[in-house]
C-alpha cells in the first residue's frame, strides 16, 4: 500500500511536469526559430500547455464528466473546461490573424524568416 | 488504470512536441501539430473534459490545420537553416521550466477531490445547475448563463480577428495579380 501511494504521487506529479516541458518547448519554439510559421506553432503549443495546465486540477479521479445523471454522483470540476473552451477559440483566433500577417510578410519581404526580413534594406 | 492511461498520452505528447522542434520541413511540422492536437484532445476526454475535448479537436486538428497549410500554399515551404546559437533560447526555455516545476511543488497531486478549486465554487455550480437552469451539462449551463458575457467578449475577439484577417488579406488581391489567391476565409 505504502509503494501504491509512493507511485500515485510520482504519477501526480507527472501531469505537471509534463505541462511545464511543453511550455518550455513552446518558449523554446518562438525564441529560438527565424521561421515565422514555425514560431506560430510554436505559439499553438504553449497555447494547449495552458489548457492541460488549467483541467488536470479539475480532474477527481474515479469522476465522470460534468453532466448531471442519476447514475452517477462525483463529477469532475466544469469551471476549468468553460474557461479552457473560451481560449481554444480566441487561440484559433490568434493563430489566423498571425498567419495573415505571415502572409502579408512573405509579400513585401519575399521571405518568412525573420533574418531575412531583418537584414533587408528597403524598408517600403 | 486512469494514471497508466494518462502518463501513456502525456509521453506520447512529449515525443511529437520534440518532433515538432526537430523538423525542418514545415509540411512535416504541420502535420504533426495536427497529431499533438488529436493527443490533446484525446488527453481531455481521458480528464473528463469531454467538450473541450471535442472542441480542441474540431478547432485544433481541423481549422488551425487547414489555416496552416494554406498559409504555407502561399509562402515557402522549407525552413533555413538556423543562423544563431540556440544556447541563449535555450537558456531561457530551462530557466522558466526550473521556475515553473519549483512552482508545481506546492500544486496537489492529480486527481485530489479535496483541493480547494474542486471543493468551493465547482461543486456549487454542479448542485445549482439542474435547479437553476434545467441543463444537465454543466459545462453549457455554465458557458451560456452564468458566464455569459465571456462568451460574448469571446464573440468580439473572434470578430476583431475576422476583421483584422480580411483586411490584411484584402490589400493583397488588389496588389498582387502574379498568383491566384483568396483561398483563405
Amino acid at each position: 500500500m505504502e509503494g501504491l501511494n509512493e507511485l500515485a504521487f510520482v504519477l501526480g506529479g507527472v501531469n505537471h511536469w509534463i505541462t511545464v516541458f511543453l511550455i518550455m518547448a513552446g518558449l523554446y519554439i518562438i525564441v529560438s526559430r527565424s521561421n515565422m510559421i514555425k514560431k506560430l506553432v510554436g505559439l499553438s503549443i504553449f497555447q494547449t500547455s495552458v489548457y492541460l495546465l488549467y483541467v488536470s486540477p479539475g480532474k477527481i479521479i474515479g469522476g465522470t464528466a460534468p453532466i448531471i445523471s442519476d447514475d452517477f454522483t462525483v463529477y469532475s470540476n466544469p469551471l476549468p473546461h468553460v474557461l479552457i473552451l473560451t481560449a481554444i477559440v480566441v487561440g484559433v483566433a490568434t493563430l489566423a490573424l498571425g498567419l495573415a500577417l505571415v502572409i502579408r510578410i512573405n509579400e513585401a519581404y519575399g521571405s518568412i524568416e525573420e533574418d531575412d526580413v531583418y537584414s533587408g534594406e528597403d524598408w517600403n | 488504470m486512469e494514471f497508466l492511461f494518462n502518463l501513456i498520452l502525456l509521453l506520447f505528447l512529449a515525443a511529437v512536441t520534440i518532433g515538432i522542434i526537430g523538423v525542418r520541413n514545415l509540411f512535416a511540422v504541420v502535420v504533426l501539430s495536427g497529431a499533438y492536437s488529436f493527443l490533446m484532445a484525446t488527453l481531455l476526454i481521458a480528464m473528463d473534459a469531454v467538450d473541450v475535448g471535442m472542441t480542441e479537436a474540431a478547432v485544433g486538428a481541423g481549422v488551425s490545420t487547414v489555416l496552416l497549410l494554406s498559409a504555407l500554399h502561399l509562402t515557402n515551404t522549407e525552413e533555413a537553416p538556423a543562423k544563431h546559437s540556440n544556447v541563449l533560447p535555450m537558456a531561457l526555455a530551462l530557466l522558466t521550466g526550473a521556475a515553473l516545476v519549483y512552482g508545481t511543488w506546492d500544486l496537489p497531486r492529480y486527481g485530489d477531490p479535496d483541493t480547494p478549486m474542486n471543493s468551493y465554487v465547482g461543486d456549487e455550480y454542479l448542485e445549482r445547475s439542474i435547479p437553476e437552469t434545467t441543463i444537465p451539462n454543466v459545462v453549457t449551463s455554465v458557458l451560456a448563463s452564468y458566464r455569459g458575457y465571456d462568451t460574448l467578449g469571446e464573440t468580439a475577439v473572434i470578430f476583431t480577428a475576422g476583421i483584422g484577417v480580411l483586411m490584411l488579406l484584402y490589400g493583397r488581391r488588389r496588389k498582387g495579380d502574379d498568383d491566384e489567391g483568396g483561398d483563405r476565409s
